[in-house]
């Protein structure tokens, strides 16, 4: 009786694929999905066989489907910060990982993101960071859109913080934000003024090269 | 976790996310110093080789295998790490780096996981869930029998240090009896004796032959009661010195007299010393008489001698909890289908089931399968008649028994010796009373009831009693005069709706009508008796009482109660001879 309605619920979901976990959990079971070659990802990634093969074998033991949604996801990136609540920030980085907008991120999804974030060129980790805080994709950030990106982070922190989050923190970060990012005061940040303002920031371009020795 | 740490790089790498709302630069990342090429380790346990990559093992650091410490079982001459540890066992701590979670296998003892696990540094919290219940209970089952075992241990027969007190002598000796030959011979000796009380409480309700000069059958406790005595006597010094002499040889006294074995010693000496107290009172000795069933503890006494005995009482104390949810759950049980029986057959006339409480009986009944008949009828009478009948032959003794030990009576000879043919004949006998006495209460349109019913019937004036019946004050007189004194006690009856005071002299001719004092308890007893017996063949009705006054009654009430038993019986029959005709019955409904 059960299998009935399980594959009954399976058929229902292919026809519309719903963010409901429980039957996501078993697509997943029912799906695998095997990653390209290996050689197509070398081709279009930055990284070495070795490395894709150590991620591999990281992602597969994790995920033996073959995909992450995002339930799943928020969880893993909620053990990372175990103080504050991630899930809001691990829903606007899934969506950006999620390059297909289907619900899950795949391997080459994976892979392809660390690529850009690892080894990819200052550019390409500008346009992935504008990315991730256009949230509707719409080309420009938004002074809401923005207010959301930080509250989530600063969400991370969570209560006990010091000095205590007093008065509108966030707001007075996305108005400095804004400061620096809107040349033409429009109130919105497209895409040039962002890679235009980050690279005259010379803090950030050395965090930047910071992070390339992650793997 | 393995999981957490597989996503670190990558939860490091979404950083990058965050740098242009930072205002200050970054910390420095932490530099690795050597190299994170995955290799490939070997590890040989005691000749069984594992492979497996550097990178499973460094999931957990804080275990052997996943710190530096297994450098120091690195072989260099065969490049792997050696461990001369149980292969099979390594398999599960393998895998536990592999997945993430911990197994307990199943068919390994306890004790060898529990020292795997300690050697490789690993936590046994982490037993996943799947397993986690089994290893609870098997390590809980392995710490208990080390208990016993330390414990077993610390009763050894060893030699006691040679400068013990004469105390401690003695309090080992009680203990292990096979280190000295005087605490064998004690052992044996009270073991005898508790042997000998419980034989002898066994025996003395056995029935011995008659004394010369009387027809009737004694147990051979009133028999030979002065022997039975001395014997009980004499079992309860042994038993009171070997207590004394516990008590005084026990190390912690107040220890020793709350542990369960000196309280069944208490137990079963107690009787005997409140009987000694107790002065020869009617009223008490009814209570006196239930204080000698615990002389039957003495034979818990034998679990001093039986190590099958206490194991048996360890057993119940272990699963002491479930029996107490199994007797709740019972309980439970019980008071819902009684509810339910009681409220389904509320409506009912003359049901059985007259309130909650009454229905537990039948619940349990048949909860248990014993099985009782209800008549069709349903009224009480054939309640309890069948409820005697069904399997209540100890009842049944009971009226036999004080009907022997009546005196007065002489027409029992019916009842000679064979219990079961004296309870079958009975029966028959008692059916085809009944439907008599049944097809007079037809004939009359009353029933009859008894003395104790009808006061009350007369004190509260309440119409329409549900009342048991009974009757005959000379039961034990035999069952062909039963209906006799019953009539007399009818005429000695009177309306209710006459006064008090009259109803109470009734009472009190009733009281006359037993010829001797003693009578009374047997007689109400047997009364009772009566009761179940008269049960048959009852219709189910509530009947309006049956109290009729007779004219005559105070004349026939001197002569019954001056005439001796034989006569009783004669001045009886005559007036149940005449009830027929020269009675004349007022019908009355209250």
């Amino acid at each position: 009786m059960g299998a009935v309605v399980g594959t009954l619920t399976l058929q229902t979901k292919q026809r519309q694929p719903t963010r409901d976990k429980l039957d996501d959990e078993l697509e997943m079971t029912m799906v695998c999905h095997r990653p390209e070659g290996l050689e197509q990802l070398e081709a279009q990634t930055n990284f070495t066989k070795q490395e894709l093969q150590v991620l591999y074998r990281g992602f597969k033991n994790e995920c033996p489907s073959g995909v992450v949604n995002e339930e799943t996801f928020k969880h893993i990136y909620a053990q990372f910060f175990p103080h504050g609540d991630a899930s809001t920030y691990a829903h606007y980085l899934f969506n950006s990982f999620d390059t297909r907008n289907d619900g899950s991120i795949k391997f080459e999804d994976f892979v392809m993101g660390l690529s850009t974030l690892l080894r990819g060129t200052v550019r390409e980790k500008l346009e992935w960071t504008f990315h991730l805080y256009d949230i509707n994709s719409d080309g420009f950030i938004s002074k809401e859109e923005m207010t959301e990106i930080v509250r989530a982070i600063y969400d991370m922190m969570g209560k006990y913080t010091y000095p205590a989050l007093k008065g509108d923190v966030p707001k007075q970060h996305v108005n400095a934000f804004f400061e620096k990012m809107d040349r033409n005061k429009d109130g919105v940040v497209t895409l040039e003024e962002f890679v235009l303002a980050c690279q005259e920031d010379e803090n950030m371009m050395r965090s930047m090269q910071l992070f390339e020795n992650v793997m | 976790a393995a999981g957490v740490a597989t996503w670190l790089p990558f939860a490091r790498a979404a950083a990058v996310g965050w740098l242009p709302l930072a205002t200050k630069i970054m910390p420095k990342p932490p530099v690795e110093k050597k190299s994170r090429n995955d290799e490939i380790l070997f590890v040989n346990v005691s000749g069984l080789r594992f492979q497996t990559w550097k990178n499973t093992l460094d999931r957990y650091p804080d275990t052997l295998l996943g710190s530096s410490e297994k450098e120091f079982f690195f072989n260099e001459d065969t490049q792997e790490y050696f461990f001369d540890r149980d292969p099979e066992m390594f398999r599960h701590i393998l895998n536990f780096y592999r997945t993430g979670k911990l197994h307990y296998p199943r068919q390994e003892c306890i004790q060898a996981f529990d020292e795997e696990l300690a050697f490789y540094g690993i936590v046994p919290d982490i037993i996943g869930d799947c397993c986690m219940e089994e290893y609870r209970d098997r390590k809980k089952e392995n710490q208990e029998r080390l208990a016993e075992d330390t414990e077993a241990e610390n009763a050894t027969d060893a030699p006691l240090p040679p400068d013990s007190t004469r105390r401690e002598r003695l309090w080992r000796a009680f203990e292990n009896p096979h280190t000295s030959t005087m605490a064998l011979v004690f052992y044996y000796v009270t073991g005898f004796f508790i042997a000998v009380s419980v034989i002898a409480n066994v025996v003395e309700t056995v029935p011995c032959r008659p004394i010369k000069g009387s027809k009737k059958e004694l147990p051979c406790g009133e028999k030979y009661s002065l022997a039975f005595f001395c014997m009980d006597t004499a079992c309860v010094l042994i038993f009171t010195f070997e207590y004394l002499m516990r008590l005084f040889a026990a190390p912690s006294r107040c220890k020793f007299m709350r542990s369960v074995m000196s309280v069944i010693d208490v137990v079963a000496i107690m009787p005997y010393y409140i009987g000694l107290v107790m002065p020869e009172n009617e009223d008490v000795s009814g209570a006196f008489v239930t204080l000698r069933v615990f002389r039957v503890f003495r034979i818990f006494k034998f679990s001093r001698h039986s190590q099958g005995l206490r194991i048996l009482g360890y057993t119940l104390k272990s699963c002491a909890s479930e029996l107490g949810f199994l007797l709740f759950s019972l309980t439970m049980a019980i008071i819902i289908f009684a509810t339910v029986m009681f409220y389904a057959e509320k409506g009912t006339k003359g049901t059985n089931f007259t309130s909650i409480p009454a229905s537990f009986w039948y619940t349990i009944v048949t909860m248990t399968t014993l099985g009782i008949r209800l008549s069709k009828k349903g009224t009480t009478n054939a309640f309890l008649h069948y409820k005697e009948e069904g399997g209540f032959q100890l009842r049944e003794n009971e009226t036999e028994r004080e009907m022997k030990r009546d005196s007065i009576h002489s027409f029992t000879n019916a009842a000679d010796g064979d219990g079961a043919l004296f309870l079958k004949n009975r029966s028959s006998f008692e059916h085809q009373h009944h439907h008599l006495l049944h097809c007079l209460e037809k004939t009359t349109n009353h029933e009859f009831t008894d003395e104790l019913t009808f006061s009350e019937m007369c004190m509260t004036e309440s119409i329409g009693y549900r009342t048991s019946r009974s009757t005959s004050i000379s039961s034990q007189q035999g069952m062909s005069t039963s209906c006799c004194p019953r009539r007399a006690k009818r005429r000695a009856i009177r309306l209710a709706n006459s006064t008090v005071s009259v109803s109470r002299g009734s009472v009190q001719e009733l009281d006359t009508l037993q010829v001797q004092k003693p009578f009374r308890p047997q007689s109400r007893s047997s009364l009772n008796a009566r009761t179940e017996d008269l049960k048959l063949n009852c219709d189910d009705r509530d009947f309006t009482a049956a109290i009729i006054s007779i004219p005559t009654p105070p004349a026939n009430t001197p002569d019954e109660s001056l005439a001796p038993s034989p006569a009783f019986h004669s001045i009886l029959r005559n007036s149940r001879s005449g009830s027929f005709t020269h009675e004349t019955v007022k019908i009355s409904s209250l």
